[in-house]
């Protein structure tokens, strides 16, 4: 039904703007004199009138349609069954397949009224949609030719609803990154009702398996970040320790040393290592660099556990690299030729004048470049699940192995969970601690750009 | 040698060679870009302690020879130059000459103002500093506050040197570059069009700074403006097409040019 609705969007949108656009031109016949816009313009703004009222009332109107179908579906049950919420699904998906002819056993009189229900009030509340969608649309679409004059500035009115448009489209990533805020807030929030925020961001223990019967033993929980703090800071302390000067000395050659025929195959090839799958790079670290790295260990005498630190954080320094590299190169290549060849006229050498000049004019952009990969680093999982493993151990040796939080909210929440228990509801908490984290490092990175960019023209 | 022999192409003596020692020898330059002869066979003398304008249509090459008086055109990588320049009778093209040590000796100011993202003492500190010129912390100092007093900037700026340079307005940074470029005590200057980005009443400032400072340097100036050439000029070099056309004094080629093109330039008919 909703596929009819749109097909008559369609039809009624392209209506009004042949209708809208005829009208301008047609009443044009003595001479484009005194018509203030084109006739196009009246054609989209009639199009524009028909269109939105149409879609922001099919917005609405659906999900209204939906709970009251449902609602007039469960009152058919006894309404102790339907105060249970999990009773509630499995009415409603018994009433959806009877509905459907799909249902397997004998229905219930009270199921077969409900399936009853479902079908009729499905039929009433789509064709009520439709008949005041199209009403709506044919409404408007009127009024469009009513405004349709010399006078009238569609071009003007076509402008802003332009303007609101693309305004609405931005609104559209603003409120799914406010809605994913306080999703996890919430969880976060039911979290802290069970584990003390004290104990959660100070304690120094991270064990979450909490018993799931009375009986079970050796399973308190213990919920101290401490651990991961450490262990997702040392890893993504090693990444930049590799990622920082490598990805930035590449940026440089490739911005002021490199031939245009060596940057044309060199910043490809940074650019495909950007797009390894981050799995491939996980597999990469745990079967080749920490085997490696172990052996070197044990040839100098040292312990070093099968999952380290470094070998994680290698691979995603590794993984980084372009992200510094490339968002560098772009900042140094803003930097105007006219202050190269200021220094450069003052008898400076390229060096020189690269290390005086370029980068501090640079310096605010290879800093946000260095922030936004170190975030990158923060916010990683597959490498450092593959490569960093389980143990959360409170330690700054790389060649112990450690967790982060990515690798933890990951095992939390593969497979079966109970969603009331203190151990599911950490994962959101580690969820918003890591959230927290990026966006400090985000707006630490805007702000040194905003404050130490120069304005080149 | 006499000037004239070496310079086919001048339809007169200029009268202050004569009176002053030639600091800048060119002989039978070609400068192209890649396929495209910028300069033709060009031989100039230029004196020391005064200035000389190059004045032409767009495209003519004047920017490209003085660009090649400090080897700028090395950064561009099909630039080819052929022929000889000499300062103080030595070719800056010799194999053994360090371009950075010339450039120490021949600075230069830009068509658009181009100060660092530093604060104006830094600024004006960048050649002493590369160069090693100055002995102490006093001392670099004493080079700052010289060369923006030369640059008749320093009582503008006096109270707030550690501020950025990119903070001044448009004339005020185009003579800060000037200072930048005095500080490393160069013997010749080399302007490109160094009013063009600036209001009148800036390039006036600027014109006078060029006149206060000619008795020390030999200054080129390339400029677009004829009355700005015939105002702060002694000497005038107009170029056409890759040639120069003609090169004299300043007060004899805007009265009397000799050459047509050189007429038709100055009194508007092309340009």
């Amino acid at each position: 039904m909703s596929t009819v609705y749109f097909l008559i969007v369609v039809v009624l949108v392209l209506t009004a703007y042949f209708l809208g656009a005829r009208k301008a031109s047609g009443a044009v016949a003595g001479g484009r004199g005194e018509w203030h816009s084109l006739p196009a313009y009246h054609g989209l703004f009639s199009a524009s009138a028909v269109f939105i009222p149409m879609l922001a009332l099919y917005a609405i109107m659906a999900p209204l349609a939906a709970s009251y179908i449902d609602s007039a579906a469960l009152s058919q049950f006894d309404p102790a069954l339907v105060a249970e919420p999990l009773q509630r699904g499995a009415l409603m998906r018994d009433a959806s397949a009877l509905a459907a002819g799909q249902y397997a056993g004998a229905p219930t009189p009270e199921l077969q009224a409900a399936a009853n229900s479902l079908n009729s009030t499905r039929v009433v509340t789509s064709w009520l949609i439709l008949i005041i969608g199209c009403l709506a649309g044919l409404g408007a679409m009127q009024y469009a030719r009513t405004r349709i004059s010399p006078a009238f500035r569609a071009r003007n009115s076509f402008e802003q609803i332009t303007t609101i448009v693309l305004l609405a489209c931005s609104a559209v990533a603003v409120l799914t990154t406010i809605g994913i805020v306080f999703s996890v807030l919430f969880e976060t929030l039911r979290f802290f009702s069970k584990v003390s925020p004290i104990d959660f961001l100070f304690g120094l223990q991270w064990s979450p398996q909490t018993a799931i019967r009375a009986d079970q033993v050796g399973s308190s929980g213990a919920f101290g970040i401490v651990p991961l703090v450490a262990g997702t800071f040392l890893i993504t302390f090693i990444a930049m320790l590799i990622a920082a000067p490598t990805g930035l000395f590449a940026a440089i050659y490739m911005a002021e040393y490199a031939s245009p025929k060596i940057r044309s195959i060199i910043k490809p090839i940074l650019e495909i290592l950007a797009g390894v799958p981050t799995v491939v790079l996980g597999f990469f670290a745990a079967l080749t660099v920490a085997p490696l790295i172990r052996g070197w260990g044990e040839q100098f005498g040292l312990t070093v556990a099968s999952e380290s630190a470094l070998a994680a954080g290698i691979v995603m320094g590794m993984m980084i690299i372009p992200f510094v590299s490339s968002l560098s190169d772009d900042v140094i290549n803003a930097v105007p030729q006219a202050l190269r060849d200021g220094s450069y006229a003052m008898g400076a050498t390229k060096s020189e004048t690269i290390k005086r000049v370029v980068l501090p004019a640079a310096l605010p952009g290879i800093v946000s470049a260095m922030m936004l990969a170190m975030s990158r680093a923060v916010g990683e999982t597959m490498i450092v699940v593959m490569a960093a493993g389980l143990a959360a151990n409170l330690t700054l040796n790389p060649l112990e192995a450690v967790t982060t939080f990515t690798v933890q909210i990951k095992t939390i929440l593969v497979g079966d969970q109970e969603f009331d228990s203190a151990k599911t509801l950490s994962a959101f908490a580690l969820g918003f601690v890591l959230f927290f984290f990026t966006l400090i490092l985000n707006f630490i990175a805007l702000r040194v750009v905003q404050r130490y960019r120069e304005q080149y023209d | 040698m006499d000037a004239s022999t070496r310079t086919p192409t001048l339809s007169h003596n200029p009268r202050i060679l004569a009176e002053r020692e030639t600091k800048i020898v060119a002989h039978d330059v070609n400068v192209y870009y890649g396929e495209k002869h910028a300069i033709k066979d060009l031989s100039i003398d230029i004196p020391d302690r005064a200035v000389s304008a190059f004045i032409g249509p767009s495209g003519c090459g004047k920017s490209t020879f003085l660009r090649s008086i400090n080897r700028m055109n090395d950064t561009i990588p099909s630039c080819r130059v052929t022929g000889d320049i000499l300062v103080d009778g030595k070719n800056i093209y010799d194999r053994d000459l360090d371009v950075v040590q010339l450039r120490a000796r021949v600075g230069m100011v830009f068509q658009k103002p181009n100060p660092f993202p530093k604060s104006i003492f830094e600024n004006v500190a960048y050649g002493p500093r590369i160069h090693g010129i100055a002995k102490s912390k006093a001392d670099l100092e004493e080079i700052v506050v010289s060369s923006l007093k030369k640059a008749s900037l320093f009582d503008e700026v006096k109270d707030r040197l550690d501020h950025s340079g990119t903070s001044l307005s448009g004339g005020q940074q185009q003579r800060l570059c000037i200072a930048r470029a005095i500080a490393v005590n160069p013997e010749i200057i080399l302007m490109d069009e160094p009013c063009s980005a600036l209001d009148p009443i800036a390039s006036a400032r600027i014109e006078e700074l060029i006149d206060e400072i000619r008795q020390n340097y030999c200054i080129i100036i390339v400029t677009h403006s004829m009355q700005q050439a015939a105002r702060v000029s002694q000497l005038t070099a107009f170029f056409h097409l890759g040639d120069l056309v003609e090169f004299g004094d300043t007060d004899e080629m805007f009265t009397t040019p000799k050459d047509k093109r050189t007429q038709d330039y100055i009194t508007g008919r092309f340009g």
